[in-house]
């Protein structure tokens, strides 16, 4: 201790010098160990992701809650009246509308929009899954090096833009797109297969675009598997097939769950896919809450189609996955 | 005592010319590669028998386990259990169960539900399970404990799930890989004991993997030792502790003072092995097959030595002088490393029979003379 700061021990006991002393007591404040040993500066940096979420989050919600309770006015956009207002004798009168509500539950086109997005969300996910597993599961099991390129190969859609993307599938799908002329001019069809516009379309957009997120977690899951368990389990009588469903599959939920709502909840409110590719009688919802904002410029209708979906499905979401964290911690420790 | 004594081919079958092996495996090589992980293995297990295969990290004594198990195909030579040929059947139809290192417990079942596994590919009616589970529970002292899973139990009750799990199938052969490892000193010793009775009291052959040399000499009716994918020696625990065969083996096999030598005198029931090493001579009271003028290998354990500040009347023959260097003291022996006069070391143990005080005691840098009875080195050729 020749050089340098001295010690706390040092500083406490007298042995440096007045200045020294002066230097620490009065000295600039060292910010590292005011952060590390400071209550408030822990508190200071957990703070920044729940102001931003707050901001940008949490605040446009609640004005678009505020929205959809409004009066629909012949302008059909802001300003709306307050929600809640003094009168001049003093009376607070509060204008909650239902109305906007009450439409969503009685208009046939939403309800069928609704139930529309559900399905497809449902199928897509359900196909997505299928597809996704086996890939997932060949890479968790490839070597390293091989391992890796399979992951580049899965990610590298990316680098090319979604609108894009989706709009290459046209040329794809179209009748007189490439799939159709390869297929007729291979005599396999003898007139063009009609592909664009349909329920098919939206499938094979969603799949198609929603896979990476369903590979990556079910990767990331079944590449932490023990093989040793499988062996375990050949090694009581159960052959490949059982291994798989009694082993693998259950270990790898969480896997198929955080896939699974990472392709569903997007896929319900989809709107560029099913635009571009889907069928012209049929909106999902997110296709209703774009009509609903720009053509019949109806924003309180708009915001609540938008809280609606939120609430129906976000919340059960959230309130199952909070549940399913818990039990699945559980297990795997 | 006097029972097992008497009854010595009950419990040594190998003894007995006419006993049938319960395993037998022929000439079994595996190479990965270029890489021969084991060598022409051959070896017959008889039932009943705890049989351990001991060796270093990398000797193949776990390649050789995984091919009995069915997750290796043999490269060459044949396994047969109970007369049949283990060739090309999978894990899954084998009449042996695996008791894994890591334990390898299903995370997502209970204790039940784990030991349940096996008994429900056999298609087995519900009460047949039930009732087997609740009987190896009992086994196992693990009753209490069949609801939990395997995250809330302690290393040693995982243990014995992962024991119940495999003997429930009532296996042909139960493989064990270092079944103990993953347990602390005193847990170890206890449930070393706890494994040889429940093995004694389903009659089940164990074929046990360790590195460990105090597991396969508790554990082990006999034991295997494995070197470069090859089988060394076999022997009961004193055979291979007392009479190593090589001196790869006395020197794997607790610890050893090993010094090369010459044959001097070779008679039928004695030998004589001049050691410039030792500086001296090893009298042998017991006969070698060797030349004389042969090197040879004379191997002394270090409890069969005797440490004495006095010096002997005859210093001849199996006496040295040394300096202690160093002391260990252990609790229940102290060990000294003398440097004796050709300037190699020796390791002696000494057991703390009396409590000594610190005049009484050899100490540091005292001079001292290391004596041995003519019976206690071994002699090894190879």
């Amino acid at each position: 201790m020749a050089r340098g700061r001295p010690r706390n021990d040092e500083f406490n006991s007298g042995r440096v010098g007045p200045l020294w002393d002066l230097f620490f007591r009065f000295g600039p404040p060292r910010w590292s160990q005011y952060i590390r040993s400071n209550w408030a500066g822990q508190r200071l940096v957990v703070a920044v992701p729940y102001v931003w979420l707050l901001l940008f989050f949490l605040v446009p919600f609640l004005i678009v809650l505020k929205i959809s309770f409004a009066e629909f006015s012949p302008l059909g956009r802001p300003p709306f009246e307050p929600i809640a207002r003094f009168l001049e004798n003093g009376a607070l009168q509060i204008n909650v509308l239902f109305s906007s509500y009450d439409y969503l539950l009685h208009e046939p086109l939403y309800v069928s929009a609704w139930l529309y997005s559900i399905k497809v969300a449902f199928f897509s996910t359900v196909l997505c899954l299928l597809v996704a597993y086996p890939m997932a599961y060949a890479i968790a099991r490839a070597t390293p090096a091989t391992r890796n390129v399979l992951l580049l190969l899965i990610i590298l859609p990316f680098w090319t833009s979604f609108l894009l993307r989706v709009y290459a599938w046209i040329g794809l799908l179209k009748t007189d797109g490439v799939i159709n002329n390869v297929l007729l001019s291979l005599g396999i069809i003898n007139e063009p297969l009609a592909m664009m516009n349909t329920n098919f379309a939206v499938y094979v957009g969603i799949v198609y675009s929603y896979l990476p997120f369903m590979i990556l977690p079910l990767y990331s899951n079944l590449e932490k598997h023990d093989h040793t368990l499988l062996e375990a389990a050949q090694d009581l009588g159960a052959g490949p097939v059982r291994s798989f469903f009694s082993i693998t599959f259950p270990l790898s939920l969480p896997g198929v769950i955080a896939g699974s709502l990472l392709v569903f909840i997007p896929a319900v409110g989809e709107y560029v896919i099913p635009t571009l590719l889907g069928r012209t009688d049929q909106l999902m919802v997110a296709g209703l809450l774009s009509d609903e904002f720009f053509r019949n410029r109806d924003w309180p209708k708009a915001s609540a189609v938008a809280i609606a979906m939120l609430l129906l499905l976000v919340v059960p979401i959230m309130i199952f996955q909070h549940f399913q964290n818990r039990e699945l911690k559980a297990a795997r420790r | 005592m006097a029972d097992r004594r008497n009854d010595r081919n009950k419990h040594e079958p190998w003894r007995d010319p006419n006993a049938q092996p319960y395993v037998r495996i022929e000439n079994v090589t595996k190479r990965f590669g270029d890489f021969v992980a084991v060598n022409n293995v051959s070896l017959k297990i008889y039932k009943g028998e705890i049989f351990c295969l001991l060796g270093g990290s990398g000797c193949g004594k776990s390649t050789l386990l995984r091919m009995l198990a069915g997750f290796e195909e043999t490269t060459g030579g044949s396994i047969y259990l109970d007369g049949q040929d283990m060739a090309g059947i999978p894990p899954y139809e084998r009449p042996v169960n695996m008791m894994f290192q890591s334990y390898a417990l299903f995370p997502h079942m209970t204790v039940e539900k784990n030991i349940a596994f096996g008994l429900e590919q056999e298609k087995l009616s519900r009460s047949e399970i039930n009732s087997r589970v609740e009987e190896i529970l009992g086994i196992v002292r693990l009753g209490e404990f069949a609801r939990r899973k395997p995250h809330q139990l302690s290393g040693g009750q995982r243990q014995r799930v992962a024991l119940a799990r495999a003997l429930v199938k009532r296996p042909k052969l139960l493989l064990l890989d270092e079944p103990l490892g993953a347990l602390d000193k005193k847990l170890r010793e206890h449930t070393q004991f706890e494994l040889i009775n429940i093995q004694e009291q389903l009659g089940v052959t164990f074929i046990v993997v360790t590195h460990d040399q105090e597991e396969a000499m508790t554990l082990a009716s006999r034991i295997g030792v494995m070197n470069r994918g090859e089988i060394v020696q076999i022997g009961t625990p004193t055979e291979i502790y007392e009479f190593p065969a090589t001196r790869f083996v006395a020197d794997f096999i607790g610890s050893v003072n090993m010094f090369e030598g010459r044959l001097v005198e070779d008679l039928p029931d004695r030998v004589r092995i001049q050691s410039d090493q030792l500086g001296g001579v090893i009298y042998v009271d017991h006969g070698i097959s060797a030349a004389p003028g042969a090197v040879v290998w004379v191997a002394i354990r270090p409890e069969k030595i005797t440490i004495q500040r006095a010096q002997p009347a005859d210093m001849r023959e199996n006496c040295v002088r040394g300096v202690v260097k160093e002391i260990a003291y252990m609790g229940d022996v102290s060990v000294y490393l003398v440097k004796i006069d050709s300037g190699q070391t020796m390791r002696v143990t000494l057991p703390n029979m009396e409590r000594l005080s610190d005049d009484e005691r050899i100490l540091w840098d005292e001079t001292v003379y290391l004596t041995w009875h003519p019976g206690s080195p071994v002699v090894v050729i190879q």
